[in-house]
């Protein structure tokens, strides 16, 4: 989708009500596409306050950037008359002339006066929309940073449950999308809204100067345009959502059909892929141009419409001139009012429609910045290299959703420097055991102690640097190796790093790296291999030295020599810290202190090996149907 | 982009037709000008008011303008047609390009990127062939007749077009060079932005378990200020384009007016003409306006229609021989690999280097080794993803390279490393195998994949849907599908390529024990990391850097292999390993 955010930027501004003429009668600037859906905000007042509130900052600009935009329209609302003067000029004199007057000549002088005039008012008017669009640019990208630097920072105070319950790309889409849908409406539209209003209000009052008569001519269009717009947007929104959800079920299948496509060959499925294809595809032509075709005669019908009022001005003018009711020069005046007169009008409706979008976007903008946050947190801290590493639960219960409790009455004491072996099957919620240590969750009832300190009494920053962690999940980000590892504890040495690194077994691949420390992982980090992934994430936790660890043992994908690696790193790192382990291997689980045994998110047994196996519950089931698949085979049938 | 409207063949003629009626449009457009001429000149002026004249004259401009929006509607539905039916076409000769490639071109260009270029790509070009129908073609022959007929109005008064027009386009040139490279200098700051963002919300635990939350504010504020900075400037340097463009219009109309005056006062022309003269140069320049437009659109689809045509010009490297082998092969669902060396397309190192092995039917042949050693790249020569650099590896005593693709796989029960399952059903999934199993047929393999339970305990059962990519069921319960997908199949061949590796050991357990009973009389491939997978395999093959290091049971290894002695010790303790 990253294509389309890019769309809309490309053109210059666009901006009504200049110049005279506008374009020709059957033309029109591309803007919005008529009918397209447009989203609703549910409180558009409320929302549309609270962006205001944004643009306070910038109250003195943006009334110096209305102002502008008010002055500039109207010096070139004015120019029109002016110009017309001089043909009324050029023309009285040529009439004269013909009709042999004495004397008669052009008013050059006048006409000389009144090209002056025009000079100095178009000047004006280009100056003042510089400015305008100049200060306006100012505006609207500052507001927007300030917006986007508040739902970042709104980002690090949210609890954990909402990242996890939402994807990754809805949130990228509040901040990216929609926060760059409002700045390119603060830039555009809301510039253009006001200087569509007064060129309508300024070309209206101009109009009624020249002839009250010709202005109800045009006016009586009016509601022929309206009626137009009504008509082809109801009409071409139906063919529009009908394009989108083609287009939506055709990227579906797409997306399918090219991931899976070693399944697709290996099953010779290619034909009925293409023939699946074929048929989304034919649909979303029928709707695709339908929806083109009918958006796309807007403009010709409201061209049209304009042309209606042209020749009634030209007709009904040519007569008033011959009556001499009024000027040849005005003629030509009204003529280019009243095309200026249709553009605004439907940019108007554009504009409504953009904005309507905008304040969509800045709900949804919104809603995410009144999101609750994590609980306030208490004061205390421990000194981590203090902290002897007793952890203890009691009592506690815990669940995702109110209606479904996961963890009751949980008791555990895990002694200074023990281990403790998570095991159960995929899924089991292994990880919610880290969410409620890391206080990522916060508990439903009893307590958790580390030393004998309830966590929920302690800053967040300060329990969670008690903790080290090594996920499978190895998480590093765009930058040098070296800043990796570091990343560990602000400010480590050189020397440190390379320490960690050593220990980690990390130092020797890293060197072997053509740039070594400073190697630079790319976005996916895929020029380091998983298991080496895993060694930076083990010597981040080395460098933290933290008194207590949680590890993920799962090394799927690692060569076989690295994992001897990282297992040697993972057992230096546990000597003599309190060790929370999901542990795949048997001999982590066999040595440990504790084994939690867990399913479907609860803990279900917990002991040591021996005690489990001589209960015969779901661990020793688990343990021995591990190396014996023969065995089993009677139950399978 | 100009060989792709090559697709547009079959629209030639309404191409043509569009840009006649475009042409008409234009035309008529360009009239009412003249018309009003006619009444100023005519009407006003020499015939002195003449009301019926004037009355005539504006019928007929209503005819014109009534000629005009028709002609313009048919060319706006012609237009939508024909863009509408380029999409359509160039989606579907890219969609089946692609299905025809094999794995070898899909690593080429990446799959998310073959996504987007059947997708948006496609969108984006038929999105300017529309405008392009619409105003790239309107424009110049507005600019065309315009000049014609201010030329035919009066043509000296067309030297001041001659000045303007060349000083509005330097103008347009002059701000979109500095302005369209910052417009790709903000988006690589957006997705600089973009990509901070993304690297704070997955590593959300890692940033929050190091107590780094502040300096991942900084780093946001510093691409968030980054890219503001651009922005605002860029928007500066675009606020001089519009004013700049109105003032040299309004100029160009002044200049007109002031030198028309002075030919109208000669005699040289009359007022009439010289309002519809300063009407024809306002459509002239207007054009140009447009024209500016479109070039900002045109790059950013040039650059899709590129990408379109890399995937139209790749033609898949592996086809069927042109007297592909068709009949019954003699020895059925026997494995051969001979010498057989492989190397990825650009690669220095060959992937697999003199493999030989032998798996027959009813046996069970295992691959072990570490990532990286070519286990998969293996399995994936079997139904020819890819072609062996030299060697052969036969099917049934032929050589793959000889059968048609089509015979060949289906021979083949393929599991692969990554699940994946297609919208629709659970029966619909696994009938992906066969496409007329029974319904016992369906049974019996979710049974022996056990993943009979689970579908049992899913609303609607065998009717459950999966949603696209298989979102709704867990990492194990894909794998189970997949390979009740390959069993319904009932192939002389299975392939388990690491397909065990989400499921837990008992599952697992109970799972290779089934496919024991089930897989009796084919020949199965097994890929794994687990030693306890492989254990009780006929044959486990030791992959190392592409090479067999060595063949045996899983008896005969501990005592040969060393790599295959290193592999056991890392995941079982001693008293197991015996």
């Amino acid at each position: 989708m990253s294509e389309q955010q890019g769309a809309g930027r490309g053109g210059p501004p666009r901006q009504g009500g200049g110049g005279p003429g506008g374009p020709g009668p059957f033309g029109g600037p591309p803007g919005a596409r008529p009918g397209m859906p447009v989203q609703k905000a549910k409180d558009f007042k409320g929302t549309f306050r609270r962006l205001i509130g944004y643009l306070r900052p910038f109250r003195f600009t943006l009334l110096i950037v209305f102002a502008a935009a008010i002055a500039s329209t109207i010096f070139s609302i004015l120019s029109p008359k002016i110009l017309g003067h001089a043909t009324t000029k050029l023309f009285e004199g040529i009439m004269d002339k013909m009709k042999g007057v004495p004397g008669a000549e052009i008013d050059w002088h006048g006409i000389e006066m009144i090209v002056l005039w025009l000079i100095g008012l178009y000047v004006l008017s280009a100056a003042f929309s510089y400015v305008q669009q100049y200060l306006m640019a100012g505006v609207a990208q500052r507001t927007v940073y300030k917006l986007r630097g508040d739902v970042n920072d709104k980002l690090s105070r949210l609890p954990l449950k909402f990242f996890d319950s939402r994807t990754h790309g809805e949130i990228l889409s509040r901040v990216v999308n929609d926060v760059d849908n409002i700045s390119n409406t603060l830039q555009q539209s809301l510039t253009q809204l006001i200087t569509s209003v007064v060129t309508i209000v300024g070309v209206i009052v101009m109009m009624l100067t020249i002839s009250p008569l010709l202005t109800v001519i045009v006016l009586l269009t009016l509601p022929l345009s309206f009626l137009v717009i009504k008509a082809i947007a109801g009409k071409s929104q139906g063919y529009f959502i009908g394009q989108q959800k083609n287009l939506g079920e055709l990227n579906g299948h797409v997306e399918e059909m090219f991931t899976g496509h070693q399944v697709v060959k290996a099953y010779g499925h290619e034909k009925k892929a293409v023939e699946q294809f074929d048929d989304i595809n034919g649909r979303l032509y029928e709707a695709g141009w339908r929806a083109q075709f009918v958006s796309g005669i807007m403009m010709p019908l409201m061209s049209f419409i304009g042309n209606i009022g042209y020749v009634a001005i030209s007709v009904v003018g040519g007569v008033l001139v011959t009556h001499r009711t009024i000027n040849i020069g005005d003629i030509q005046a009204f003529i280019q009012y009243a095309r200026q007169f249709t553009m605004p009008i439907t940019q108007t409706a554009n504009i409504a429609n953009i904005i309507q979008s905008t304040i969509a976007s800045a709900e949804r903008v919104f809603e995410l910045l009144d999101e609750a946050e994590e609980i306030p947190e208490d004061n205390r801290e421990l000194d981590s290299s203090r902290v002897e590493g007793r952890v203890a639960f009691s009592h506690v219960d815990f669940s995702y959703k109110d209606d479904a409790p996961l963890i009751k009455d949980m008791n555990i004491d895990v002694k200074p420097g023990q281990t403790v072996a998570i095991v159960g099957p995929t899924g089991a919620g292994k990880t919610t055991l880290v969410n409620l240590l890391m206080r990522f969750y916060e508990v439903n009832g009893g307590t958790i102690t580390v030393d004998g300190t309830d966590i929920s009494k302690l800053k967040r920053g300060n329990l969670r640097s008690l903790f080290g962690m090594v996920l499978q999940d190895t998480w590093l980000f765009g930058g040098t190796i070296r800043d990796n590892i570091a990343y560990g504890r602000a400010g480590a040495t050189e020397a440190e790093i390379v320490d960690a690194a050593k220990a980690a077994f990390a130092d020797h691949f890293i060197r072997t790296l053509p740039d070594g420390y400073d190697t630079v992982l790319n976005e996916e980090a895929s020029n380091l291999s998983q298991g080496q992934k895993q060694l930076l994430t083990i010597a981040r936790a080395i460098l933290a030295d933290p008194a207590i660890l949680i590890l993920d043992e799962a090394t799927s994908s690692v060569d076989t020599r690295t994992e001897a690696n990282i297992q040697r790193a993972m057992n230096r790192l546990m000597e003599g810290r309190t060790s929370f382990v999901i542990a795949h291997r048997l001999s982590t689980i066999r040595e440990a202190d504790l084994i939690l045994v867990m399913n479907h998110g609860t803990v279900i047994e917990q002991g040591t090996h021996l005690e489990l196996l001589e209960r015969g519950g779901f661990y020793a089931d688990l343990y021995n149907s591990q190396f014996s698949g023969g065995r089993l085979g009677a139950d399978v049938g | 982009m100009l060989k792709l409207f090559r697709l547009l063949a079959p629209y030639r003629g309404l191409v043509i037709l569009v840009m006649v009626l475009i042409l008409l449009q234009s035309l008529s457009e360009l009239y009412l000008p003249t018309l009003m001429a006619d009444i100023v000149d005519e009407g006003i002026v020499k015939r002195g008011g003449d009301t019926g004249y004037i009355l005539r004259i504006g019928g007929f401009m209503l005819a014109v303008a009534l000629v005009g929006t028709g002609v313009s509607i048919l060319a706006s539905f012609y237009s939508s047609r024909i863009s509408a039916g380029f999409g359509r076409l160039a989606r579907a000769k890219v969609f089946t390009r692609v299905e025809q490639y094999s794995l070898q071109e899909f690593d080429k260009i990446g799959t998310a990127s073959l996504i987007t270029r059947t997708t948006n790509d496609i969108n984006q070009v038929q999105q300017v062939l529309m405008m392009m129908l619409r105003m790239m073609v309107m424009a110049p022959m507005m600019s065309i007749g315009g000049i014609i007929m201010a030329v035919s109005k009066d043509a000296r008064l067309s030297l001041v077009l001659v000045v303007a027009v060349p000083v509005l386009v330097l103008t347009i040139v002059l701000v979109a060079r500095k302005g369209i490279p910052l417009f790709r200098v903000i988006q690589k700051k957006l997705d600089k932005l973009n990509l901070v963002l993304r690297e704070g919300l997955t590593g959300i635990r890692v940033v929050r378990s190091f107590g780094r939350i502040a300096h991942e504010q900084a780093r946001f504020d510093d691409a968030n200020r980054d890219l503001t900075e651009t922005s605002v400037r860029v928007n500066q340097i675009m606020a001089v384009l519009w004013p700049l463009m109105m003032l040299i219009m309004n100029f160009s109309s002044i200049a007109i007016i002031w030198f028309g005056g002075l030919r109208v006062s000669h005699g040289h022309m009359e007022v009439g003409d010289l309002m519809a003269f300063l009407q024809y140069a306002m459509q002239i320049m207007f054009s140009m306006l447009m024209l500016s437009m479109m070039f900002v659109m045109v790059p950013r689809a040039s650059a899709s229609a590129v990408r379109i045509n890399e995937v139209l010009d790749m033609t898949p490297v592996i086809n069927d021989a042109p007297h592909a082998l068709g009949g019954k092969p003699e020895k059925r669902g026997v494995v051969e690999f001979d010498s057989v060396t492989f190397s990825y397309p650009g690669a220095e190192q060959p992937a697999l280097r003199n493999i030989s092995f032998r798996a027959q039917p009813g046996e069970v042949t295992a691959i072990i080794g570490g990532t990286g050693s070519g286990k998969s790249t293996l399995v994936n020569l079997i139904p020819r993803f890819y072609d062996v650099d030299s060697g052969s590896v036969r099917i049934g005593g032929n050589d793959v390279r000889e059968l048609p693709q089509a015979e060949l796989r289906s021979q083949i029960g393929l599991v692969p490393q990554k699940a994946v399952l297609f919208t629709g059903s659970i029966a619909d999934n696994i009938r992906y195998g066969k496409e007329d199993a029974t319904e016992e047929e369906l049974q019996h393999a979710a049974k022996v994949a056990q993943a009979a339970d689970f579908i049992a305990g899913m609303e609607g059962g065998f009717g459950a849907h999966i949603a696209q990519g298989g979102t709704n069921v867990s990492g194990g319960q894909k794998q189970r599908l997949s390979i009740a997908r390959a069993i319904v199949r009932r192939p002389d061949i299975y392939i388990f390529d690491d397909s065990f590796s989400a499921l837990d050991f008992k599952t697992d357990a109970k799972l290779r024990s089934a496919l024991k009973a089930e897989t009796t009389e084919a020949t199965v491939l097994i890929v794994a990391q687990r030693v306890s997978t492989v254990m009780d395999a006929d044959r486990i093959i030791v992959l190392d850097d592409g090479e067999i290091a060595a063949v045996g049971t899983h008896k005969e290894l501990l005592q040969t292999s060393e790599i295959y002695k290193e592999i056991v010790s890392s995941q079982l303790s001693e008293e197991e390993i015996a």
